[in-house]
Order: C-alpha cells, then sequence, then structure tokens
C-alpha cells in the first residue's frame, strides 16, 4: 500500500507536479469561494479563455507564456468590469462577448503556429507533468501574493462580497475592490493554467468552493475545507492519472467533480440524505 | 436664525387619538390644528453646530427621472424625524442621497458642517431591504461586526472593544441568543434586529432607518421601539422613513412630509392639515371629518 501511494514519486517530475498541483488546488479553492459567492463563476471560466491570446502572442514571439497569460488576464478584467460597471450591457453578455472573441483570436493565432496540435492541448487542458522549476517558482510567488491580498482584505473583501450597499455606506472603496476581486481570480486562473489548462481552470475555482458551501456555515471555514477539498482532488487526480494513464487535468476535475457530489449527498445539513431522513421524521 | 432641538415631543400634544386596524387601512388618525415649535427648518443659510443634516437644494434622480427635487432642509442634532409619504415619494431616495449613495443632480449636503463621506462613522443606515444571499456563510455577529469594519481600518483585526460593542448591540435588540446562527435562518423580524445592531455597532450618532416596521413581528416593533427611545437619551439623530400615521404621531419629534419634494416639515399640529395630507398621499389617504377632529386614513401599503 505504502509503496503504491510512494512510487508515483520517485519521478522529479511526479514530486514537482505533486507540489504544484496541491499548491494550485488550494489557491483555486480559497479564491473560488468569493467567486461562488459573488456569482463569479461565468467569469473565471471567461477568464480562464480569454487569456489563450495572450498565450498564443508570447509562444509567437518567443516570450514567456506565463507573463504572457497574466498580462492578458488582468487586460481582458480590467475590460469586463469597465464595459459592466458602465451598465452598457449587462455583466454576462459582456463576459460572453470578450470571452469567445478572445479565445478565437487565441486560436487563430497558435493555428499559425507549427507545432499547433500539441501546443493547443496543453494549453487547453493542462501539462502537470510538464511543470519546470521556474513553473514552481512562478506559482509559489504569485499564489503567496493572492493569499496575501486575500488574508489581509478578508473583511473587505467579506462585506463587499455580502453587502457591497453597506460597504458603500461605510466609504469603503467598493469599486477598486470590486477590480481587485476580479484581478485576483484572474491572476489565480494564470496559476492554474499550466494544471489544468484553459479548459477545467473553472472547474478548480467552482467546484471545491461548492462542495465546502454545502458543508460549512461561515466564511473562513468555508475557505479551509475547499482548500482541504483542493488538495485532496489534487492528489487523487495525480494517482489516478498516473495508474490509469489518463489525463492529469481532467482526473483533478473530475475528483472535484465526485467530491461535490458526495457533499451533495452526505452533507450533515444540506446533504440530501439529511434532507430525506429529516422530511421522514417530519411525517 | 438657529436650529433649536425640539425637546417636548409629543408631550405637548395631547388630543391625538389613534385608532387603527379598520379594513385595508393601516391608519386612522384624528387630527387638530394647533400651533407649535419645530426644530426642523426649512430655511436656507441656518444651519449651526447643532445641525446634523443640512440639504440645500438636493434633487436626485435615477436615469433622467428626478425622484427628489429642490429639498432644503435642516435637521437638528438630537432629534427624531419621521419622514413621511406615500410608497415613491422619495424617502429612500432620500436617504441614499444622505448617505451619499446617490450622486446629486444639484444642491450639497452637509453632515455636521462636513460634506458626507469626510469621516466613515458618522451616518449609519438601515435600507428598507437588504439585499443580500440568505446563503451567505455569515453569522449574526459577523453580520453586526461588520458594523465595526469603518472603525477598525485597513488590514487589522477586531479588537476587545469591537467584540464588547457587538455584544452589546446584538443584546440591546436582544439576539444575542442568536449570534451564532448564520443569518439566512433568521425571521425576517429577527434579520431586521440584526441589520439594526449592526447599525448601533456603528456607533454612529446619526442613525437613518426606512421603512423598519414593514413586515416585522411584534417583539421586533418593541425592540425597535425601545432602541429609539434609547437612542433619544442618547441624543442620537434618528431619521426614520415610514407610510404609517400611527407609528409616526406616537414616537417622533418632528415629521417631515414628502412627495418629490418636501411638502411639509414640522410638528404634527403644523403638518397635519387636510391640503397638506391631501398633497403629500393624494388618492391615497381619505379624509374625514368628525366634529371638531379630521379622521385620516392612509392605504394600508405593506410592500
Amino acid at each position: 500500500m505504502l509503496d503504491f501511494l510512494l512510487a508515483p514519486f520517485s519521478y522529479a517530475f511526479m514530486q514537482r507536479a505533486l507540489i504544484a498541483s496541491t499548491l494550485v488546488g488550494a489557491l483555486c479553492a480559497i479564491v473560488g469561494c468569493y467567486v461562488v459567492l459573488r456569482g463569479m463563476a461565468f467569469l473565471g471560466d471567461a477568464l480562464a479563455h480569454a487569456i489563450l491570446p495572450g498565450v498564443a502572442i508570447a509562444f509567437l514571439v518567443g516570450g514567456d507564456l506565463f507573463i504572457g497569460a497574466l498580462i492578458m488576464s488582468i487586460v481582458v478584467a480590467v475590460g469586463i468590469g469597465y464595459l459592466s460597471q458602465r451598465g452598457r450591457v449587462r455583466e454576462d453578455t459582456a463576459i460572453g462577448i470578450i470571452f469567445s472573441g478572445a479565445l478565437a483570436l487565441g486560436v487563430l493565432l497558435i493555428s499559425s503556429a507549427q507545432s499547433y496540435q500539441t501546443d493547443l492541448t496543453h494549453i487547453l487542458f493542462g501539462n502537470v507533468l510538464g511543470v519546470s522549476d521556474r513553473d514552481l517558482l512562478l506559482t509559489i510567488g504569485f499564489g503567496a501574493l493572492v493569499l496575501a491580498a486575500i488574508v489581509l482584505l478578508y473583511k473587505e473583501f467579506l462585506i463587499f462580497a455580502f453587502d457591497p450597499t453597506f460597504a458603500a455606506t461605510l466609504k469603503l472603496p467598493v469599486g477598486g475592490l470590486r477590480y481587485l476581486l476580479i484581478i485576483v481570480v484572474a491572476v489565480t486562473v494564470v496559476v492554474s493554467l499550466q494544471m489544468v489548462g484553459v479548459g477545467l481552470a473553472a472547474a478548480m475555482l467552482v467546484t471545491p468552493a461548492a462542495a465546502a458551501s454545502l458543508l460549512t456555515r461561515r466564511l473562513s471555514h468555508m475557505m479551509l475545507v475547499a482548500a482541504a477539498i483542493g488538495v485532496l482532488s489534487s492528489m487523487i487526480g495525480l494517482y489516478v492519472s498516473y495508474y490509469a494513464r489518463v489525463s492529469t487535468g481532467a482526473s483533478i476535475v473530475l475528483s472535484c467533480t465526485v467530491l461535490f457530489v458526495l457533499a451533495l449527498i452526505f452533507g450533515p445539513r444540506d446533504g440530501l440524505l439529511a434532507r430525506y431522513r429529516a422530511g421522514r421524521r417530519a411525517r | 436664525m438657529t436650529a433649536k432641538i425640539w425637546n417636548h415631543g409629543f408631550h405637548g400634544c395631547h388630543r391625538w387619538e389613534i385608532k387603527t386596524s379598520v379594513q385595508s387601512v393601516s391608519s386612522v388618525v384624528s387630527l387638530l390644528v394647533a400651533a407649535g415649535g419645530c426644530a426642523t427648518n426649512l430655511n436656507t443659510h441656518s444651519h449651526s453646530e447643532h445641525t446634523a443634516v443640512h440639504l440645500d437644494g438636493v434633487s436626485v434622480g435615477y436615469n433622467g427621472k428626478p425622484a427628489l427635487w429642490d429639498v432644503t432642509l435642516d435637521i437638528a442634532s438630537g432629534l427624531r424625524l419621521a419622514v413621511l409619504g406615500p410608497n415613491g415619494a422619495g424617502k429612500s431616495t432620500l436617504f441614499k442621497a444622505i448617505m451619499g449613495l446617490l450622486p446629486l443632480r444639484s444642491g450639497h449636503i452637509l453632515i455636521h458642517g462636513e460634506p458626507p463621506g469626510r469621516r466613515a462613522v458618522q451616518v449609519a443606515y438601515v435600507p428598507q431591504r437588504e439585499d443580500i444571499d440568505l446563503r451567505f456563510p455569515v453569522s449574526v455577529r459577523d453580520v453586526v461586526m461588520m458594523g465595526r469594519y469603518g472603525r477598525i481600518g485597513w488590514f487589522r483585526r477586531s479588537g476587545r472593544a469591537d467584540r464588547l460593542a457587538v455584544e452589546r448591540a446584538m443584546e440591546r435588540l436582544d439576539i444575542l441568543h442568536l449570534a451564532d446562527k448564520p443569518i439566512g435562518e433568521l425571521s425576517s423580524g429577527q434579520m431586521q434586529r440584526a441589520f439594526l445592531a449592526r447599525a448601533l455597532a456603528q456607533e454612529a450618532d446619526i442613525l437613518l432607518l426606512d421603512e423598519p416596521f414593514t413586515g416585522v413581528d411584534a417583539p421586533t416593533e418593541n425592540a425597535i421601539y425601545i432602541v429609539l427611545d434609547d437612542l433619544k437619551t442618547r441624543g442620537i439623530t434618528v431619521l426614520l422613513a415610514t407610510h404609517d400615521l400611527d407609528k409616526a404621531l406616537s414616537h417622533f419629534d418632528d415629521l417631515l412630509l414628502v412627495n418629490g419634494t418636501v411638502v411639509a416639515c414640522g410638528c404634527a399640529e403644523d403638518v397635519f392639515k387636510p391640503e397638506i395630507l391631501r398633497r403629500v398621499f393624494g388618492s391615497q389617504i381619505t379624509l374625514m371629518p368628525s366634529g371638531d377632529r379630521i379622521m385620516a386614513a392612509t392605504d394600508g401599503h405593506h410592500p
């Protein structure tokens, strides 16, 4: 049994994959709590897709993919925030327009490159087994920045997410907090791209946090439980992909989904089973 | 000219009779016309250090339509003012303008002689309906603690004084036993008390309550009255919006009648006149002569 658990990690690339995926799993889950509570799931998904042109341009000019993605994500985040705040179009419409346009632009750019197939696959679905030491350092660095923002601005983000009107009466800079939260989500998405890719990044944000929301009643607890679920599914996903020889990103996301379904059924308060029992008792 | 604090309130008005619960009528009030001094002042350029809220020619609107126009008003410090008017009269707009939540089309507002927003903790506000997600994972204590955030400041954690203030606020509204419950599990009355406790925890010296009696239970109504009396003794200025004449008569010093703009302001004797009430409530009010009195009934609107 111990051999079964340790065997994959005799490879250096698997060790790096383990560190990267658990870090990203925890980070995405914590940031994801705000994504779930503020109803930003579609935004997270859109951000992940809209990053593609940034990655493609960086790839074509031989620049750094991570930096390309980061710049693009912040441009898109601010763009969506601006379009919807002015009330010109509804927020989901603004997201939909930018999201699909950027995705098309990204595919167009990548299709002009020689190694189109493999690169696109890696960007779309991640390549956690190909994490380099440098990638790992970038993940740790930006992860620490995001975590610092979440911890230092816990009160402010809490009140903004719960009751923006009240935040405004306290003279908190509601607009600034809104942009900052979108940027935090954008950076988190960029950090998670290496692991699960553009196609599945939103799942890492939303699913662990949604599962945690079924199990907890306070934001701080929700964040801790979500982080635990994120780490656990990253580890399960790595094992599954190693032994079953299937896509790592997809395995990690599916592990999240399974944990969510378990929380939905067996949740102590709102779980389907608990409700069924309560219903029978009431009768 | 200096506005004075109106301190004898309704103790000077004995000849009021209030009857309630006529079918589909929220309040029936009998009226007498008499004279009286008022602390709420409609003259411009009269604000002083005793003026809590000063509005000068204020107009506010949403998307082109003015919701409130040309409001000029001085509210004395420590006053309990009922803001009366039918639904859509601009009561909530007035409060939002005072809170600095809406841009002014024209005019200006001063809070204790300063533009709103200069000091964060001066004015507390309980909106008519909290637009919150009931599944949000916060306890009642967390919500009340949010009232302290303006005082705690950036990057800092709540201290002992904050926790004590939160406990006291919950105690005053009799929700201490609910402190660790998720906010979404409270009844509507309990929730109203939680948001009022949050406003008290701000320890502001001006409090704006928008229709706090709408859809609440008797314990909550009593709790609100007890808090109002307590605030009065501590010199806190309270503005309370209501469309209910009884409530306005029984617990407030002055009345402000609005319908798009200020129609009348002052103590009950001055403002409860048939022609004024008709201008404010229009077809929503029925006036019936009864001896030397006039009975007034407003339609019961409980959105």
